[in-house]
């Protein structure tokens, strides 16, 4: 039996668009109690159902666990077909909940965090919209839908990074989130086009993800100018993806994001947002399993973006900088797990990401917020005593993202170490191991930078000004409350996927496992080996013998985070003059860093630069040579008129006296083209039609 | 009335037109409130149209078919099939919502308001018409008042921009004439479109019917406008009012494309089929040409006036491939672009009365001051960038995805000019409306109830449209399949198409 709730999945979809449409519209003339239980209010109930339908899911037996909620026919054109119809099965029905549930804390933290701020309707307004448009892109059935969520998303970080528009650093780096992103998007659509082509010569004429699973094995040998079409397509998605999620070439506009109120921060450039990318390839996984190529890619990408961003993340000052690198390392863990196919790996540690990310933001919210607003890590330090919760909440989210066992992050991340180390790779054998080299890397480098963190905000003395400092105090309750949740859930939330070996049954695999394939669980346990068919049953091997391996990755994994913490324990806390001496013995190489390895200015020369230039170029062509070419024929034209007028008067005038007057004035009449005798035009028009008339008679 | 509904809505504004002419010239208010009752009933109209109009059927309907002049076989014929009903009911809400925009002209009103009516008959009539001779009148008869309406009413440099209008378009007129001479000519003398659409299927492709191809579509190109034969369009923008850059934007560009599909398509499929990779050339330089050019500009109507040549070229790709989605996709966003780059030139409009100027630099931070306008105008902007869930990616999406499918390239590419688009548009917006507010505008009122009237319900069919599109979609599609029917890309477009992809 369908449940109940299957025909009420748009109602979780509109909910938020309620509330943000209620507070855009009439928030402004409303009391401030009133928008924030209606922007709560609606987040909360979308996660209630939202929770019906996972609790519905789980009712039903794993191969019959997708529920579609079909609306109305959306485009219909020819045999191109998009519904607006909403599909929730174990993959989406996790994202609704971390979305709707991680959505809602932040809500009732900005309620505390934006209690000051004029334009508070307008946040929550943008704010509910936000979580509208995430959920369209989690439960859209088909690609357009998910494109119109996808975007939106986007729309809702613009607007939200610019919140505090009239400084104009803050609309700039909204502005550059929304185009960075576009073009990802340019690539994703193009995605779109390939597949819907690809799909079409097939004679399937479809966008809808079920249907585009059941058939993906008609594109096997489908190629487009020499490639395979699943790999072009997926790789075209990949750059949608490296957009929205903040990977290399396109991670740049992240960082600047942080520009935005830090709620939002933790929303949409933490926990939800950002991971579309890592959802998408999630849902597309039937066609990524198609198209090894995409897949290293993708693994290769998440690989070198980890690290890119973790080694920036340990210099930089700014508290909010330091996570939002975070973030993009972090992402890419989640993308090199998706590039060795571990998809429920990756989905995994979005969850347990989504949840410890969102509060260290919100954590690092509230320092900034007892702080006064300043955001230099240099300028803090010692706040640990006069704020306990959200030392402790954040000391809970640190251990969480570097991985201390029992904490939600190390189970997710060594389950990616593990797979990644684990899953043969067809076109470079080396892959595993180079892959797993650089996690354990970036395990470490996070647990530094994420201590130094610690260290410099929490520990110390404090180094702001007297005023400041006679100013920090606990956040209230309505900020404190979601730091204790989302703690609880940084550490619980690994629970839902401890693996085998550690005597767990991780839930988490065998939930998904009807999505990503295989179906079984003992299949499920290992994912890694539907990679590649010619691989896949000496990878099944070589990972069901890889137990004993994934003890060992644990264990060296655990030593260089400890390692990390050691350093960073031992550099700023206590020599705290180390840092600078270092600093200034390897300047070079200091300042690189530090300025992001120049990646900004150079694309700001390659790109911007370069197009504003050819809009100057083409400006001038089009004023100068274009309309140059329209005004010299006319020129040109009143010239000749006036020749022909002479020519009239000295040769044919006494011939045909009528006509020659007639031609002078004519021509008098054409030299004054520019002063506006239409009357002239018309007569000519008139005479042209009778000419032509009288000359086809005639003949 | 519903036999005649379409010489009412055609004459209605003329007889406006004319009860103008009888009032006093002094008195605006009852100028005004003629002009409003004048675009009212035809609005009312359209919408009966739209609703008895029977979409199961390609074949023209509301006929009125009547000898005019024997001697040469000149018929007053008019009727309308699902392309035309659309192209209708855009005209005849844009005419009404361009009334409300004229409210502020204080200068010859009489003048103004008449030559506004006869304008909307010559625009109703050219959608309506089908007789090419009636056809060709409608389309002179609409060209005399745009050249007065900007030639008096317009900017500083009213009359360069008017005569530079006038004569683009007469250097049309004549091509158009001559190439429908010869159609007359070669097909027993008559001018009834339907007879040469039934006919159009057995003219070959010899150098004559190229010429005539061709001079109907550098014609109908001008009007678009196609590059190169485009920098009329700016100039008269810059310099028109508001009301009318709205109707040049908003119906005077879909007439040439209106007339490519009904004329170059539907009479000449055969050429056609050998120029389908010409016009998705065209197409993509006029999106990219357009955006680039645009992002350069500092006057910030010239830039609206450059993305009206953009978007227009996602309508050239559309009709370029021959496929229904790139056909549906090309006439929805004909429609989508009247409303959405009406509702830009309008809030151009309102910032040009305020600050009497339009530099786009000269602004900045008027978010603060004026938040009702920068929420209405930052929507049109979005609409113009084509954001999902607003009518007009919609459009853009179903032409670059029947585009795709032929041309794979030159979508491709196409598609980077949505890039572009979002870049200026969105530089635009902070530019006007981002940042500290300029200390010189702390006194502008925000937009007001008239102004706000105007824009408001283009806003609405904007969202309704990309929610729902299928009543536009339902509307055009079998009349335009049946024009795309029998049509393809000839060896030689497909052929080029291998050599340059």
């Amino acid at each position: 039996m369908e449940p109940w709730v299957k025909d009420y999945i748009w109602v979780i979809v509109l909910l938020p668009l309620i509330g943000a449409a209620f507070n855009g519209l009439v928030g402004f003339k409303l009391d401030k109690k009133v928008v924030s239980w209606v922007g709560c209010g609606t987040v909360g109930a979308a996660f209630a159902i939202g929770m019906v339908a996972f609790f519905s899911l789980l009712q039903l037996s794993p191969q019959h666990r997708h529920l579609t909620n079909h609306l109305y026919t959306w485009i219909s054109v020819g045999k191109l077909k998009a519904d607006a119809a909403f599909l929730v099965d174990p993959l989406s029905a996790i994202m609704i909940l971390v979305v709707t549930g991680v959505g809602l804390v932040i809500h009732v933290y900005s309620v505390g965090y934006m209690a000051h701020d004029k334009s508070y309707w307008r946040f929550f307004s943008h704010l509910n919209l936000f979580i509208f448009f995430m959920l369209l892109l989690v439960l859209g059935d088909n690609l357009f839908l998910f494109f119109v969520g996808w975007e939106g998303v986007g729309l809702c970080s613009y607007l939200l990074i610019g919140f505090w528009y009239t400084e104009k650093y803050n609309a700039v780096c909204g502005m550059k989130a929304f185009i960075v992103n576009r073009i990802g998007d340019f690539g994703f659509i193009i995605g779109i086009f390939i597949l819907f082509w690809a799909m079409a010569g097939r004679g399937v004429w479809t966008l809808n993800f079920m249907e585009l699973q059941e058939n993906a094995h008609l594109l096997a040998d489908v190629k487009l100018w020499g490639v395979g079409v699943a790999t072009l397509a997926t790789l075209f998605f990949f750059v949608g993806a490296a957009g929205k999620s903040a990977q290399i070439p396109l991670y740049v506009w992240l960082p600047d994001a942080m520009a935005g109120p830090t709620p939002v921060s933790a929303l949409i450039h933490a926990a939800t947002m950002v991971t579309a990318g890592v959802y998408m390839i999630g849902r597309l996984n039937f066609l990524y399993l198609m198209a090894p190529a995409t897949l290293t890619v993708v693994a290769v990408g998440g690989a070198a973006t980890a690290i890119l961003a973790a080694s920036i993340g340990t210099v930089q000052n700014d508290i909010k900088r330091v996570l939002a690198y975070s973030t993009i390392s972090q992402l890419g863990y989640m993308f090199m797990a998706m590039g060795v196919a571990a998809f429920s790996a990756g989905i995994f540690h979005l969850m347990t990401h989504a949840f410890f990310k969102a509060l260290l933001f919100l954590g690092a919210g509230s320092v900034i917020h007892a702080m006064s607003d300043k955001k230099d890590m240099r300028e803090m330090g010692g706040v640990r005593k006069r704020m306990p919760v959200t030392f402790w909440t954040f000391l809970v989210a640190t251990l969480a993202i570097t991985g201390i066992p029992g904490f939600a992050g190390f189970f997710s991340k060594d389950e990616i170490l593990w797979m990644a180390a684990s899953t043969p790779n067809p076109i470079f054998e080396n892959l595993p191991s180079l892959l797993w080299i650089v996690g354990f890397l970036v395990a470490g480098l996070t647990a530094f930078y994420m201590f130094r963190l610690m260290f410099m905000t929490f520990f110390g003395e404090c180094r702001a000004d007297e005023h400041t400092k006679s100013h920090i105090h606990e956040s209230p309750r309505a900020m404190t409350v979601p730091l204790v949740v989302l703690a609880l859930f940084s550490v619980l939330g690994g629970y839902f996927g401890v693996p085998a070996i550690l005597g767990g049954s991780n839930r988490i695999h065998n939930f998904l496992a009807p999505v990503f394939g295989g179906g079984g669980a003992g299949h499920a346990l290992s994912p890694g080996v539907t990679l590649v068919s010619t691989a896949a049953k000496e990878g099944a091997a070589a990972v069901q013998g890889s137990h004993g391996l994934e003890v060992t990755l644990m264990v060296f994994s655990v030593i260089v985070v400890l390692a990390g913490i050691f350093v960073a324990n031992f550099m700023y806390r206590k020599h705290p003059d180390y840092p600078a001496r270092l600093a200034d013995r390897f300047q070079r190489v200091y300042r690189a860093v530090l300025n992001k390895y120049y990646v900004d200015e150079f694309y700001h020369i390659v790109f911007t630069a370069t197009l504003l230039r050819i809009n100057a170029a083409l400006a001038w062509f089009d004023d100068k040579v274009i309309d140059g070419i329209v005004n010299g024929v006319g020129w040109i034209t009143r010239r000749f008129s006036s020749v022909n007028g002479v020519f009239d008067n000295l040769v044919i005038d006494g011939m045909v006296n009528g006509l020659a007057e007639s031609t002078i004035s004519a021509g008098g009449r054409l030299r004054k083209i520019q002063s506006g005798r239409i009357q002239t035009y018309l007569y000519y028009v008139l005479g042209g039609i009778l000419i032509i008339v009288m000359i086809r008679l005639v003949v | 009335m519903m036999s005649h509904i379409l010489t009412l809505m055609t004459f209605i504004p003329l007889a406006g037109a004319v009860a103008i002419l009888c009032v006093p010239r002094d008195k605006h208010e009852l100028i005004k409130r003629v002009g409003v009752i004048a675009t009212a009933i035809p609005l009312a109209l359209a919408v009966l149209l739209y609703i008895n109009f029977d979409r199961t059927t390609h074949q023209f309907q509301f006929v009125e078919h009547y000898k005019w002049i024997e001697a040469i076989n000149i018929e007053y014929f008019m009727g309308v099939d699902g392309l035309s009903v659309i192209m209708v009911l855009l005209n005849a809400l844009l005419c009404f919502i361009c009334i409300f925009a004229s409210w502020g002209v204080n200068k010859g009103v009489k003048g103004y308001f008449a030559l506004f009516l006869l304008l909307d008959t010559g625009m109703m009539g050219v959608f309506a018409a089908l007789d090419f001779f009636l056809f060709y009148i409608f389309w002179e008869v609409m060209l005399l008042p745009m050249y007065f309406l900007i030639g008096i009413w317009g900017g500083p440099r009213r009359e360069y921009a008017a005569i530079k209008f006038f004569l683009y378009t007469l250097l049309g007129s004549v091509l158009m004439l001559l190439a429908m001479l010869y159609l007359y000519f070669t097909n027993d003398h008559t001018f009834d479109m339907t007879r040469l659409i039934a006919a159009g299927s057995g003219v070959g492709m010899d150098f004559r019917t190229i010429l005539v191809w061709l001079a109907f579509f550098v014609a109908f190109a001008i009007k678009v406008p196609v590059f190169p034969f485009h920098t009329w369009l700016p100039d008269a923008h810059v310099e028109a009012p508001t009301a009318i850059s709205v109707i040049l934007a908003g119906i005077l560009l879909k007439m040439g494309a209106y007339a490519i599909l009904r004329i170059n398509f539907s009479m000449l499929p055969l050429v056609t089929g050998h120029f389908s990779y010409f016009l998705a050339v065209l197409g993509l330089i006029n999106i990219i040409y357009g955006a680039l050019v645009a992002m350069a500009q500092k006057d910030l109507k010239k830039l609206v006036a450059y993305s009206s040549i953009s978007h227009m070229g996602f309508v050239l790709l559309g009709i370029s491939v021959f496929t229904k989605q790139g056909i549906n996709g090309a006439v929805l966003q004909m429609f989508n672009h009247g409303t959405i780059t009406a509702m830009l030139f309008l809030m151009v409009g309102v910032i040009y009365d305020r600050a009497h100027h339009r530099e786009i630099d000269g602004f900045g931070g008027l978010a603060q001051q004026m938040p009702a306008f920068t929420g209405i105008s930052c929507f049109a902007f979005f609409a113009a960038l084509g954001l999902p869930g607003l009518s007009s990616f919609i459009s853009e999406v179903l032409v670059l995805i029947g585009a795709f499918n032929v041309y794979r390239l030159i979508t491709i590419l196409a598609v980077s000019g949505v890039v572009i688009t979002a870049a200026y548009c969105l530089w635009t917006v902070q530019r006007l409306f981002l940042g500290p507010l300029n200390p010189k505008y702390a006194t502008l009122p925000d937009i007001n109830r008239r102004e706000m009237f105007t824009m408001l319900p283009l806003a609405a069919i904007v969202v309704i449209l990309g929610v729902y599109p299928m009543p536009v979609l339902d509307m055009i599609d079998v009349s335009l399949s049946h024009i795309i029917e029998g049509l393809s890309p000839s060896p030689f477009a497909a052929g080029l198409a291998m050599l340059i992809p």
